[in-house]
């Protein structure tokens, strides 16, 4: 029945391979089936796996697999082969049976994308990777696997890569890993170099000196921290959310980010020849780590970044338990994580879905009623990881608590915060996102926003057409008062034109030359001067009228003026999302602007969040109840109910620390944590469901250390860090480069050079060929006169 | 072939004297094992059946009928090997329950043969490069218009020569083998009727062909007549001192060096190594491309396969250190010219004569460490092997894209023609793109483990020279890849080029050929390519013609380097065996 191991990677890998050439054709949702098919059977193979192991006795449960000889060089010879032992099988059982929940889930989730039968060739390529990672039976193999489930992170991450932020969240984690990869790689040379081996076989029965033990270790916490995202190299995790919401809960949650723990669980012998030091480094690592991402976890408002800083929280306390020998908690701990948090991100991918791709949970509230599926097993998963006995979450953090207690107090202290802090934000969670008002159908401060803009707009629109009018106006007027003008000027002709004519006839006589003619102009002015005056008051008239006209267009721009003031200082008097919102806050009053709210509003109003299909549910179901029922693998009571711990044994070559607390003293510490978690549910209760206290005092971003190392890192990236990186290409540009195309340079002409010996003649070369034969012949004779 | 080798066991008589006795004597009949001669027979019995039962029944002609038959012939022969192999090994271990110790291998008809796993490995590789040259052909000729059986028939006695020429344990049947190979390659290479450059290729071929074989046969007789003996182990027994003649070979020792020169012509043209290699890049750009394939192949595994016997069998002992630093110049100088040289081509059949040549010598990087006497002879020997393994089907692979690529009349080679193939042809660019890397010597191909293994056996001498000449060919190999990549970068990054490019490009290359040497038939060939540049242009919009068996034996040539790239020890039990059958 071990025989069968070969088989665990082997199905995802063959559903990869048949996915590359045939994914396009099976479409949607045959590919989907496909691939679930594909890690079902590798969840089939390692249970049969399983039940053989187990069918060994205890100290018999190690298998080596060897497939074929990869590097066969020397005295440094790698096989593709796999290492079954209790711990590698434990990682596969939950990788391949998480992994088949989220292939499942994933068919639903992804209905209807463009790239549907890729995003699974990438998940079972995702599964295989992994498989190798956890089963290889030499340090490379596993570092091919590491490598690779790296670049399925990657590329999964940028799925939807024609968003630049989604793309860049991908890089970001690429090259944030690079640095860990570097520690992978230099201690597997310096383990290399010490012992001759990188054969899990040999490193794990070797003894080491304990200087190169401990930068052995410090090399691979450096790894370990890339990839299970611990303090510095966290900052990836977050960002990488951005990925679709399954492949957050499978490999942003579940599998991947634990195969640093894994690492550093699998090499145990090797941390027990390590300085303690070394080990009480990863301990305070993974509590500083745990403590720094809690205290993030409770300002975020995205439901995914809760559940990474949250993460990111757990596997420092997974580090932790490793830094104090506490390798069967960690275990625990990390395959209970493994199953409530994959139920929380996929439950949050499910209410994601139903909200119509809204993430923000100020916008959720409510939805218990709307998606009772989604929600019941929500909250299973919330119980469990705030550790409210007796689900899953309350075994296995009890137990690395108490080995932190048992190593020392203070680390016992931040764990114990740490626990408070995950109760206090997964109830805010749960809250905003399942209870009180259902914020979905509210308007937006941006909609809001946007409705005033039209209003804006619009009053803008009338003071234009106004101003437009005043200039009308106004040019009317001064061409009425140019005709005026005219007309005064025509009056004041018309008189002087009689006055002349007038006298003219007064100095003239009757029956003199000309004077009938003059009698006729007299008369004629007689009648003009009337008629222009008459004109003149017309256009007086006229002028007064256009004058009044200006006027009124004056007073309307003033009017208009009033108005569009009025829309920019009432503006901003509504909340918007910049105000932090509680389970039954109100809605923004949007009466004044009801008429002009944007399309993305009104649409909103007529869609209704809704369940999931059962591919999604189903998964939910499925994983709630593992992470209700968890804690049976490992309960502390008898020594016989530490299946586990008796099962992880062999494994751990009696590495496992022995803790001295007596059974009154783990009750205690056991029930001041149930205490302190029920009390921190109780008062985010407070908070969020009942109003008492002002959450924007809680939330305080000062806090989130977490955040503002991500942005320090990005400036200094973006600044100085830009510069180095700007000088290292140039370097490379002009001196590396320049020594490859100078030697191509040189190549090219020393081929030009050369060219000319091919005539192309045949006399030519016959001479040629004659000549060398002399030649040789020459040599031979000459050798034999030297000698 | 009978008379010379039993004149050859009784060396020390005079000829005229041995002739005039077996006139009057009855001649003693040889037993001849016709199981061990079956891939020779089956070769050439088919050539001369495929012509015949053409003329016969003229309707066999067409229809594919001519290439199915040449690769039934070749598969043929392959399914031999094991049976001949498994028969080899029994005569082994019954040596052995019988308490004589010795190598399989067998002497066949008096001695001018011989049979063993070496012969066996190079009988596989040309019947691979018949089948896979054959498949090549299939859709030239018809895109060719030159269907005929002649073609195939002449591959297949060519290939008989070939095997003939690795399996002598005779010098004279080494000639005759030789012979037997080149003549029909010298047809072959000028049977593109309609095409000058091929006629003026096989003419050269044929002219400087005949010249390196003057001076093979008078290395023969010179050697015959220091040693006394023409066969392999003959010459290696006179060089121990135990001449037949009682002659002790210092005494003849010149003429031995003189023998030992001429001889090393002969093969050092055959694979085209500097400085004989002068005929390749002319005769490589005018033959037929699919012939090109099987030069490069077939004929170089064949010279290879004759050279390893007759240089580290006959003259393997004390001489060997007299010829050894000869192939180390020999082997540096052909990977740094051929490297070089290639570069500055622009028809893409003179950069892979070129590519050839580099390739020549890193084999006989590998000759020169099978040669000696540690531990290093033998990862020698096995690297070459290996080698030719790996450029067989890489070489015959390449000339099937080319042959594809060079579009109706066989001239379209520029490198130009492989702007945007990747668009176009995906899957012939891509296995073409895996067989680049593979001449690369890129990691993953079996191009790496070949010039990883004849480098690594050239170091392990430890020897000033074995380092220096591992040094040369790491450098060789760093060069060679910018020419390889040329063409990949070609194929990937760039479209099909716009006119005015193209027409660019044929007027500095016209400058080009104006400025510098403006007599050299060189530069004539480049502004010519410029030319086709500007032609292509023209064709580029026409469909490319991509016959199936030819994308076939692209696309298995590619899976095969990748294999033996992934998983370099398929068959090291084997290879091990053939390496060993060169020590007596």
């Amino acid at each position: 029945m071990l025989e069968a191991a070969w088989l665990i990677p082997a199905f995802p890998l063959a559903g990869f391979l048949m996915l590359v050439l045939f994914g396009r054709r099976m479409g949607e949702p045959v590919a989907g089936w496909f691939a679930t098919a594909a890690i079902g059977g590798s969840f089939l193979s390692t249970v049969v796996v399983f039940i053989g192991l187990l069918g060994e006795d205890p100290s018999e449960r190690f298998f080596l697999q060897k497939i074929f000889t990869w590097i066969p060089s020397g005295t440094f010879s790698v096989d593709l082969g796999f290492f079954v032992d209790p711990l590698s099988i434990t990682m596969c059982l939950f990788v391949t049976g998480v992994g088949s929940l989220i292939h499942l889930y994933s068919i639903g989730y992804m209905h209807g994308d463009a790239n549907f039968s890729k995003f699974f060739l990438y998940l079972n390529l995702f599964a295989a990777s992994m498989l190798m990672l956890v089963l290889g039976d030499n340090l490379l193999i596993t570092f091919l696997g590491w490598e690779g489930v790296g670049a399925c992170s990657y590329l999964l991450i940028s799925f939807w890569f024609e968003d630049p932020a989604n793309a860049s969240a991908g890089k970001k984690a690429f090259v944030t890993n690079r640095v860990g990869d570097f520690g992978f790689m230099l201690g597997t040379f310096l383990l290399f170099n010490h012992i001759g081996s990188i054969r899990y076989a040999d490193v794990l029965t070797s003894h080491i000196s304990t200087g190169t033990a401990t930068v052995i270790v410090l090399l691979f916490l450096l790894a370990a921290a890339g990839k299970s995202a611990q303090i510095p190299l966290f900052v990836w995790l977050p960002d990488a959310m951005a990925g679709p919401t399954p492949v957050s809960a499978l490999i942003h949650a579940a599998t991947m980010v634990t195969s640093g723990v894994y690492l550093l669980t699998r090499l145990n012998p090797v941390l027990a020849q390590a300085d303690p030091w070394a080990t009480s480094v990863i301990a305070w690592l993974g509590a500083m780590t745990a403590l720094v991402a809690a205290l993030a976890a409770i300002s975020q408002t995205d439901i995914k970044k809760v559940l990474a800083y949250s993460t990111v929280s757990q596997l420092g306390y997974l580090f932790l338990a490793v830094g104090v020998g506490a390798y069967v908690p960690a275990i625990f701990h990390m395959v209970t994580h493994a199953f409530f948090k994959a139920l929380l991100f996929l439950g949050s991918g499910s209410v994601i879905h139903g909200m119509h791709d809204e993430q923000d949970m100020r916008r959720m509230g409510g939805l218990a009623k709307l998606m009772p599926i989604t929600a019941g097993t929500f909250i299973v998963g919330w119980l469990a990881i705030a550790g409210v006995p007796p689900f899953s979450g309350f075994w296995s953090k009890d137990e690395i608590l108490l080995f932190a207690w048992n190593d020392n107090k203070l680390l016992w202290l931040v764990g114990f915060v740490t626990a408070l802090l995950t109760a206090f934000y997964m109830t805010r969670q749960v809250i905003l996102t399942f209870f009180g008002r259902t914020r979905f159908w509210d308007a937006t401060a941006g909609e809001i926003g946007e409705a005033f803009d039209t209003i804006a707009e619009r009053a803008q629109a009338k003071f234009v057409a106004a101003a437009e009018g005043v200039t009308v106006a106004s040019a009317a007027v001064d061409k009425a008062k140019l005709d005026l003008d005219k007309r005064t000027g025509a009056v004041t002709k018309a008189q002087t034109g009689l006055e002349e004519a007038t006298s003219a006839l007064a100095a003239s006589s009757e029956g003199a030359d000309g004077y009938d003619k003059l009698v006729r102009a007299v008369d004629k002015a007689t009648k003009g001067v009337p008629k222009a005056e008459a004109a003149l008051q017309k256009a007086v008239s006229k002028t007064a009228e256009l004058e009044l006209a200006v006027e009124k267009a004056e007073s309307a721009i003033a009017e208009t003026q009033i108005e569009s003031k009025q829309a920019a200082s009432i503006s901003y008097d509504l909340p918007g999302d910049a105000q932090y919102v509680t389970a039954f806050s109100e809605a923004p009053d949007i009466t004044a602007v009801a008429d002009d709210m944007p399309d993305s509003y009104r649409h909103r109003q007529e869609y209704h969040p809704h369940e999931s299909p059962w591919t999604m549910t189903a998964p939910l179901v499925v994983l709630a109840f593992a992470a209700a029922a968890g804690g049976l693998m490992n309960l502390p009571f008898t020594h016989k109910l530490h299946f586990l711990a008796n099962w992880l044994e062999p494994s751990l070559f009696a590495n496992e620390v022995h803790v001295s607390t007596s059974t009154s003293g783990k009750w205690m510490l056991a029930v001041v944590a149930v205490l302190g978690g029920l009390s921190a549910i109780v008062a985010a209760f407070a908070v969020y469901l009942r109003g008492r206290g002002d959450p924007a005092k809680i939330e305080r971003k000062d806090l989130a250390l977490a955040v503002t190392w991500d942005s320090v890192l990005a400036k200094f990236m973006g600044g100085p860090g830009r510069a180095l990186f700007d000088g290292a290409s140039w370097f490379d540009k002009t001196f590396v480069d320049g020594a490859v195309n100078g030697a191509a340079a040189a190549a090219q002409a020393t081929g030009k050079g050369l060219k000319p010996s091919q005539s192309g003649l045949a006399r030519q070369y016959a001479l040629f060929i004659t000549g060398t034969a002399g030649l040789i012949g020459l040599w031979f004779v000459l050798r034999l006169v030297a000698s | 072939m009978t008379v010379l080798s039993d004149i050859s066991l009784q060396a020390g008589h005079l000829v005229q004297a041995t002739l005039f006795a077996q006139t009057t004597q009855p001649v003693a009949t040889p037993t001849i094992e016709w199981l061990y001669l079956a891939p020779i027979i089956i070769l050439a019995l088919g050539g001369i059946l495929l012509i015949t039962l053409t003329s016969i029944a003229p309707g066999a002609r067409a229809n594919h009928i001519p290439t199915l038959f040449t690769v039934a012939c070749g598969m043929t022969g392959l399914v031999f090997l094991p049976v001949i192999a498994g028969r080899l090994n029994n005569l082994v271990s019954d040596a052995a329950a019988s308490g004589t110790a010795a190598r399989p291998s067998v002497n066949l008809v008096s001695s001018a043969l011989v049979v063993d796993h070496f012969t066996l490995w190079i009988t596989g590789l040309i019947c691979v490069a018949v089948i896979l040259v054959a498949l090549v052909l299939d859709g030239y000729l018809g895109r060719e218009g030159l269907e005929c059986p002649e073609w195939y028939a002449l591959l297949l006695i060519s290939a008989s020569g070939g095997i003939i020429l690795a399996s002598a344990e005779d010098l004279i049947v080494s000639f005759l083998g030789l012979e037997i190979l080149s003549i029909a390659v010298y047809v072959l290479a000028s049977l593109h009727l309609r095409r000058s450059d091929s006629q003026e290729a096989g003419f050269k071929y044929f002219i400087l062909g005949a010249l390196s074989s003057a001076f093979f046969l008078y290395g023969i007789a010179l050697v015959y007549g220091a040693t006394g003996s023409t066969t392999m182990n003959g010459i290696a027994r006179s060089m121990e001192g135990l001449n037949a003649a009682g002659l002790s070979p210092a005494k003849n020792s010149s003429m031995v060096m003189v023998g030992l020169a001429m001889l090393l012509v002969g093969f050092g043209f055959k694979v085209s190594a500097f400085p004989l290699h002068i005929w390749t890049p002319d005769v490589y750009q005018g033959s037929p491309t699919p012939i090109v394939g099987f030069m490069a192949s077939a004929v170089k595994v064949a010279a290879f396969g004759g050279m390893m016997r007759v240089f580290l069998i006959a003259f393997g002992g004390t001489f060997a250190s007299d010829w050894r630093l000869l192939v180390m110049g020999m082997a540096g100088l052909s990977v740094l010219i051929g490297s070089f040289l290639a570069i500055v081509q622009t028809n893409i059949k003179r950069t892979m004569a070129f590519s050839s040549i580099a390739h020549a010598g890193f084999m006989l990087v590998g000759m020169y460490a099978a040669a000696s006497p540690s531990a290093a002879g033998d990862s020698g020997r096995r690297a070459v092997l290996f080698y030719l393994l790996a450029y067989t089907f890489m070489s015959i692979g390449t000339f099937a894209v080319i042959t594809v690529v060079g579009r109706q009349g066989d001239g379209d080679h520029s490198i130009e023609a492989y702007r945007g193939l990747a668009k176009r042809e995906p899957i012939l660019a891509a296995a073409f793109a895996v067989l680049l890397f593979g001449q690369v010597g890129a990691p993953f191909t079996a191009g790496f483990f070949a010039k990883f293994r004849v480098i690594a056996a050239a170091a392990q001498v430890d020897e000033t020279g074995g380092y220096v000449l591992a040094g040369v060919a790491m450098i060789g190999a760093a060069i060679g890849a910018f020419l390889y990549l040329r063409v990949v970068v070609a194929m990937f990054l760039d479209d099909t080029p716009s006119v005015a490019a193209g027409l660019a490009h044929a007027a500095v290359a016209e400058a080009d050929g104006a400025g510098g040497h403006a007599d050299a038939p060189d530069d004539v060939a480049v502004s010519g390519d410029a030319v086709l540049v500007s032609e292509r242009v023209l064709v580029s919009d026409q469909a490319l013609d991509v016959p199936p068996l030819a994308l076939g034996v692209a696309v298995l040539a590619a899976a095969v380097t990748v294999l033996l790239g992934v998983f370099p020890d398929l068959g090291a039990g084997v290879l091990a065996e053939a390496a060993l059958s060169l020590v007596r």
